[in-house]
This record gives structure tokens, C-alpha cells and sequence, in this order.
């Protein structure tokens, strides 16, 4: 094979990888990318409820509740303009606590409520997720 | 006083970074004058003196706890151990860009010192280069993170460490990946220097190689207890999370994989040329994406010391100046270097081409996932991308990746035959599918990707070992020796990681004191819950007891821990390793009723995960030597390795 010949075979199939690589990727976010919402946010004639999203607000005054197996809890997300009810199963974050900010990673159901698997709490002093930062702004409300 | 003589060395080292660069554009252009290239080399011994000083000023500031210094006061106190003051200098934003810095500084007086192999003036034009990358990141030092800032009045004691920065892992962690990253910093000074002399080629790139695996390993390594970390800390069960971070890692990793076997594919056969400068941009690239991405507080983690949009934005600066500028001098100049020589479709150089481009589209996917959510965040949109998006994306192509990697070694360089090739995969191929077989009649419930990657691990472990086959062992290069170990880690690793995720055990559980919960095999009790007091913290401690069968029990003892600077609380997982597996518990809160909530996991073979790691680090190691020992015998390139 000729040398010249070889390297624009090598220069397209460099172009076919970074292609590849980018329909890949297309293809994926479009199923994959898991949005934000803040309460207030919140279609209930359109919830998203075929694919995984992060829920993000204060925790409401006195709205934690226990089941009785001891690692279920419930517990009411707001943002000043709207709430929703969420449910976790698991340990929750240490900074997980009432009046306080909280991203919860899940699935919205039917009836308008939100299944956390995951919850991410203030984690200390200087941090805050970016997220809940944007919406706080937005929103107005919930600066302290 | 001692904290203005650091600043003052670091202004000197900045200094001489630009003396280092104006020496090497002037030594290029006026040939007729030796002796400013001759200049050129004890500049930057003096400036890697110089950095290295500036650093051991800020160390010692901490560790006599200094809390006129406003870094010392905002990030140590006086009564943490000692060990964490020490590691606690580069566990905060200013101190580690310092010691990035000084890393850099140093290889550079290193190349200056030891590097023999590449014409004089392709090493000028290299240490320019290195004295450019300097100098950005010197600039941001001083003018906008600068460690040395006093406190005035200072304060009675410091705000302390980051409780999860409080570790062992923390002392070696940043360094080894910043050895990483700055490594790919001089692969790609050398990829700038044979630019611009001319001078692309195999001398330049056995000039190259051991820079860049030695960056590769150490970028292993902090990839592998970077994940190791995250997974005793954090106590979330898991090893890898795809955040941002990680990610950061992992994508020069990922360049430096494909520039190691292409480096060695120019080395060796004289191909390559212009795609191997392609790569060094890339990985440095990505290295300093990395570091981009880490350091401009754009992402919230525990690596996000402080959030300052200055900071961001002159970082973002750095980034877009040097990567545009390789680009544009790649762009300018890749028409000088000539094609190497050529090879056929079915060849070891072939599949090295393969190797390349799975990892392209690997680190492509990967790529696009971390940056998009920060592109849409700043288009007003909120959005996050996690497993979902890259288990399956980079997964698909990363068992491709392997079962080329079990071919590559059995493959002749320049022309091979398609049937020979396959006769010699026989035995590989056979047991990845025997493996397949029955894994799909013993487990058929778990995920397609587990159950692919457990018949990939299998073939490519044997793939691996093939190359030994008819082989005298004790002749065998310590090269070759360096391939196998690490083609095998990849092996061991990926089994880790399938196994791990198919066949898991959790149990999410509130037990009263007295009472057991089963989990996987084992049958874990809650013996009692007291408190315990550490050097800096206070914390709740659980006994338990796990026992499998009737076999003799053990103790697990996970902690919730409460520091008082700055006071936070973290729990400390308990981790059993077994030979088979890890039995891995954290203790949560109380109820109301005094049960306790506990996590437990039964995680079958995760620790081949890290095994996995170490090996192919071990490997890196094994065919570094190799290459130094058989140069300094002077026995030149192997054309068959």
C-alpha cells in the first residue's frame, strides 16, 4: 500500500471514530440525560415518568415521617411555589434534615408523587449543589 | 517573613520560566549562537530548584501551623495529626495548583538534566515549550491563587480540613495524579518540539515513551485508589460513580492508553507519525480539561475547595490558549512530518489503528457526558447524566476494546495472515465461549453487559497470556513481561467489575441491639452500639458479628463520626475482606423505637477490581524498566517484542 494512500485511510477512519463516538453519545443523552426540576417546575399533565431525574428544594417544616420497617421515610419537597411528596428507602445523608436543601435523585409517579433512590444533602458549610443554587435564585423564595 | 521568601521564590521560578522560554525561541531562530541553547538547561534545573523550594515553604507553614497565613488558617487547625497538616497543604485549591506546578518544574529540570536521546535542538524547543506551560500556570499562582496571601489580624486557630480529605488516601492520591497529568504536560512539550524542529520520529518518540508510561501508570494508580478511596469513604457501596471528577481521570487515561501503544507502534516500526502528535495533544488535552474541570470550583464535590468565578475563567483561559495553540501548530505543521512507513490491514500496527480508535470513541462518549450538563447549564438548562448513560455507551465499545486487546499481541507487525491469527486465538476464543455458555445456563438473570464482560474477562485473560506460549520465560523481555501483566490486570479487573455487578448482595435493614440480618451468605448480628472518641473527632460505633455457615465469626466496627473542625459528620464503613469477596457495612441513624439502620453489601470478587488495577500499573512498571535497562545496554529497538 502506498504511504500517502494510508494515511488518508487513517485520517478517515480518526474522522469515522470522533463520529462514532458522537452519534454514541447523541443517541445516549437524548434516552439517558436526567433533568432538574424544582417543585414549582412540575407539569402534572406531562410528568417524565419513563426515565430518572433529580428533584430539588427544601425539606418541609415537620413533614418527615418513619414507617415502621425503620428505613422508609417520607417527606415533602417546596420551593415556595409548589410541593411534592417524596419517598426514600435507605440511609439518608447526614445533612438531611428539615428546612434544609435536598436533591433527590428518582422517578416521578403517576399520581404526581417521587420515588427517591438517592438523596444529596448540603454536604458542609461552602458546599451547595449548583443546581439548587440556579433554582433558588430563580425562585426567590428560598434564600435564608 | 518565611511566607514572603516562598512567594518570592515562586516569583523567581516564574522568572525563569520566561527566561527558559525566551532562551528557547531565540536559541531556535539564531542558529549561529550555541550558546543560548546552551543557556537553556541549567535555567530550568534552577527553576525546578526553585518551584520545589517555594513548595517546602508551604508545607512547612502548615505543619508548624502558621495561622497568619491565610491558606493555613482557612484550611488546618492546630490540633489535627499531623500527618493531615503535612497532607493538608495540597488538600486546598492554592496548594495543590503549587504543587502542580512544582511537578512540572521539576520533570522540566529532569528532561534538561538526563534527556539523551533527541537532537539538541528538538530539546530546546521542547524545554520552551515546558517553560510556556509553566508559565500559565505560574501566572495563575500569583496573580489569582496566591498560597503564600497573609491573614491580618491572623486568627487564634484555622477552620481545619475537610473530614473527608482526612485521610491516608489523601497524602498520595492528588500527587499521582498530578505526576499523571504533568507527565502528558512533557509528552506533549516533546510532541511540540519534534513539531517544530522536524524532527517526528522514532528517536524522538523513544524520547517520548518512558514520559508517557510513567505518566499512564501513575495515572492508574490514582485512578485505582481514587476509586478505592470513594469506596471505603464514602460508604455508598459503590466503586465507580461517573461524576465529573472521575471522569477527569479518566479521559486522560484514556488518551494516555492509545499514546502509549501508538508511541510504541513509532518507536518500533517508524508508523504512526502524525497520529501519534495527534494523541500527545489530546491527552495533554485532556489533562488539562482535567485539571479545568477539577480546579475552576464548575463542579460542586469534594474536590471543589472554593467556588471563584475569577479563578474559573482564568483556568478556562489557560485551557483554551494552549489547547487552540497545539491545534493551530499541529494544523500548521503536521504537512512537515512525513508519512511513516506502511503496514497491512491485518497486522499488529492494524490492530494497534483498532485499539486507537475504540479508545477515541470511548473517550469521545465519556467526554461528552461530563461537558454537556455544564454546556446546558450555562444554556439555562438543568440536567444531569449518570449510569444510565455510560454503562451502556462506553461499555458496549470497551468490551470490543478487549477482546482486540487479546488479539493485538498474537499479531505479527506490518502483514499477517487472517487464518494463522485465528488459530492462535483458538484457545482464547473457545473459552470466552465456554465461559458465555455457562454463565448464561447458571445465571441467566443478570445484565447482558455483565454477562458479556465475564466472557470477555475470560477470553482476554487467556488472549493475554498467549503471547508466552513456546516461550522461554527467563528470555523473555522484561517488556513483553510488562505487556502481559498489564493486558491480564485488564482482565482480572473487568471479571472484578461484572461479578461485582451481577451477582451484589444488599440489604437495607433496622435491626435493635442483639438482632442479625442476613445478607449474600453471611449472617451479620448487631452486638452493641457505644460511643468511641478519636484524636479529632467523637463518633458511634457498632459491633457486629458475621459469620457464613458455620465457619468461625468475625467483627465488623462501622462508625458515624462526628468532627468538630469544621463540624460535620461522616460514617466510616466497616469493610471485611474475605478471599472470595468483601462484606462491606455502614451503621445509620437511630429510630425512633432503637433499632439501628444498616447497609450491608455482600460484594462477591470486587477486589479483583483493584487488583486489576495494581496489575496493570505493575505492568506500566515492568515495561518501564524494561525499555530503560535494554537502552542503557544499548541494544536499540526490538522490531519483535
Amino acid at each position: 500500500m502506498k504511504a500517502k494512500k494510508q494515511r488518508l485511510i487513517l485520517a478517515l477512519l480518526a474522522l469515522a471514530a470522533v463520529i462514532g463516538a458522537g452519534l454514541l453519545a447523541a443517541s445516549g443523552l437524548k434516552q439517558e440525560a436526567s433533568f432538574f426540576y424544582a417543585p414549582g417546575d412540575v407539569d402534572h399533565s406531562q410528568l417524565p415518568l419513563d426515565r430518572a431525574v433529580r428533584l430539588g428544594g427544601m425539606v418541609k417544616e415537620k413533614s418527615i415521617r418513619h414507617d415502621p420497617d425503620g428505613v422508609t421515610i417520607h417527606f415533602i419537597v417546596e420551593d415556595g411555589k409548589a410541593t411534592v411528596p417524596v419517598s426514600f428507602k435507605g440511609i439518608a445523608p447526614d445533612l438531611f434534615k428539615e428546612k434544609s436543601g435536598v436533591v433527590a435523585e428518582g422517578h416521578f409517579q403517576r399520581d404526581g408523587s417521587f420515588v427517591a433512590t438517592n438523596l444529596l444533602a448540603k454536604h458542609d458549610e461552602r458546599y451547595m449543589p449548583p443546581e439548587l443554587e440556579g433554582k433558588m435564585h430563580k425562585t426567590g423564595s428560598l434564600t435564608q | 517573613m518565611i511566607a514572603e521568601i516562598g512567594l518570592g521564590l515562586l516569583w523567581l521560578a516564574a522568572g525563569l520560566a520566561v527566561l527558559q522560554s525566551v532562551l528557547g525561541g531565540l536559541a531556535l531562530k539564531l542558529t549561529h549562537r550555541p550558546d543560548l541553547g546552551g543557556a537553556i538547561k541549567p535555567v530550568a534545573i534552577a527553576q525546578g530548584v526553585l518551584a520545589t523550594c517555594a513548595f517546602v515553604v508551604l508545607v512547612y507553614l502548615f505543619m508548624i501551623s502558621d495561622m497568619s497565613v491565610k491558606l493555613v488558617a482557612d484550611n488546618s487547625h492546630s490540633e489535627k495529626p499531623w500527618l493531615y497538616k503535612f497532607s493538608g497543604s495540597w488538600g486546598n485549591h492554592e496548594g495543590s495548583m503549587l504543587l502542580w506546578v512544582t511537578i512540572l518544574a521539576l520533570s522540566g529540570g529532569g528532561i534538561a538534566l538526563l534527556e539523551r536521546r533527541v537532537r539538541r535542538d528538538t530539546l530546546i524547543a521542547t524545554l520552551m515549550a515546558q517553560g510556556l506551560i509553566a508559565l500559565g500556570f505560574y501566572a495563575f499562582l500569583l496573580f489569582s491563587s496566591n498560597p503564600f496571601a497573609r491573614l491580618n489580624p491572623a486568627p487564634s486557630d484555622g477552620n481545619g480540613l475537610n473530614p473527608l480529605l482526612q485521610d491516608p488516601g489523601l497524602a498520595l492520591h492528588p500527587p499521582t495524579l498530578y505526576l499523571g497529568y504533568v507527565g502528558m504536560s512533557v509528552a506533549f512539550s516533546f510532541a511540540v518540539g519534534a513539531l517544530l524542529t522536524k524532527d517526528v520520529g522514532p528517536a524522538f518518540a523513544r524520547a517520548m515513551r518512558p514520559w508517557v508510561l510513567g505518566a499512564w501508570v501513575f495515572l492508574t494508580l490514582g485512578i485505582t485508589a481514587g476509586s478505592y478511596w470513594a469506596y471505603y469513604e464514602l460508604g455508598w457501596g459503590g466503586w465507580w460513580f461517573w461524576d465529573p471528577v472521575e471522569n477527569a481521570s479518566l479521559m486522560p487515561w484514556l488518551a494516555a492508553t492509545a499514546l502509549l501503544h501508538s508511541v510504541t507502534v513509532l518507536a518500533t516500526r517508524d508508523a504512526l507519525r502524525a497520529w501519534t502528535i495527534m494523541l500527545a495533544v489530546v491527552a495533554f488535552s485532556m489533562s488539562m480539561i482535567g485539571t479545568f474541570l477539577v480546579r475552576s470550583g464548575i463542579l460542586t464535590s469534594v474536590h471543589a475547595f472554593a467556588v471563584d468565578p475569577q479563578r474559573g475563567t482564568f483556568i478556562l483561559a489557560l485551557l483554551l490558549i494552549y489547547i487552540g495553540a497545539a491545534l493551530t501548530l499541529f494544523a500548521l505543521r503536521v504537512g512537515t512530518v512525513r508519512e511513516g512507513a506502511t503496514f497491512e490491514p491485518v497486522s499488529r500496527e492494524a490492530a494497534l489503528v483498532l485499539n486507537n480508535l475504540f479508545l477515541t470513541v470511548i473517550l469521545g462518549v465519556v467526554l461528552i457526558g461530563t461537558l454537556y450538563p455544564i454546556v446546558a447549564q450555562a444554556m439555562g438548562q438543568q440536567i444531569s447524566i449518570g449510569p444510565p448513560y455510560f454503562n451502556p455507551a462506553a461499555g458496549s465499545v470497551a468490551l470490543l476494546l478487549v477482546v482486540a486487546m487479546a488479539a493485538g499481541p498474537l499479531m505479527r507487525w506490518r502483514r499477517d495472515g487472517a487464518g494463522a491469527l485465528m488459530r492462535r486465538m483458538a484457545l482464547p476464543l473457545a473459552l470466552g465461549a465456554v465461559v458465555m455458555g455457562l454463565v448464561r445456563l447458571m445465571a441467566p438473570e443478570i445484565s447482558i453487559l455483565s454477562w458479556l464482560g465475564l466472557s470477555a474477562a475470560a477470553l482476554a485473560a487467556a488472549g493475554s497470556l498467549a503471547p508466552l506460549w513456546g516461550r522461554n520465560l527467563r528470555r523473555t523481555p522484561l517488556f513483553t513481561w510488562g505487556m502481559v501483566v498489564s493486558h491480564l490486570g485488564v482482565a482480572v479487573a473487568l471479571a472484578g467489575m461484572a461479578t461485582d455487578t451481577a451477582f451484589m448482595k444488599e440489604r437495607l435493614v433496622a435491626v435493635s441491639e442483639g438482632e442479625a440480618a442476613d445478607v449474600g451468605p453471611y449472617s451479620v448480628r448487631l452486638v452493641m452500639v457505644a460511643p468511641v472518641i478519636g484524636p479529632n473527632w467523637t463518633a458511634l460505633e457498632a459491633t457486629m458479628e458475621a459469620q457464613r455457615g458455620t465457619s468461625r465469626p468475625f467483627t465488623l466496627k462501622p462508625q458515624a463520626r462526628n468532627y468538630s473542625n469544621p463540624p460535620t459528620d461522616t460514617s466510616e464503613a466497616a469493610i471485611s475482606t474475605r478471599w472470595d469477596g468483601q462484606l462491606y457495612a455502614v451503621l445509620g441513624k437511630q429510630n425512633a423505637d432503637g433499632s439501628w439502620q444498616l447497609r450491608l453489601w455482600w460484594k462477591p470478587w470486587v477486589t479483583l477490581i483493584w487488583l486489576g488495577g495494581g496489575l496493570i500499573a505493575l505492568g506500566g512498571v515492568l515495561s518501564l524498566l524494561g525499555r530503560l535497562w535494554r537502552e542503557r545496554r544499548g541494544l536499540g529497538e526490538a522490531t519483535h517484542a
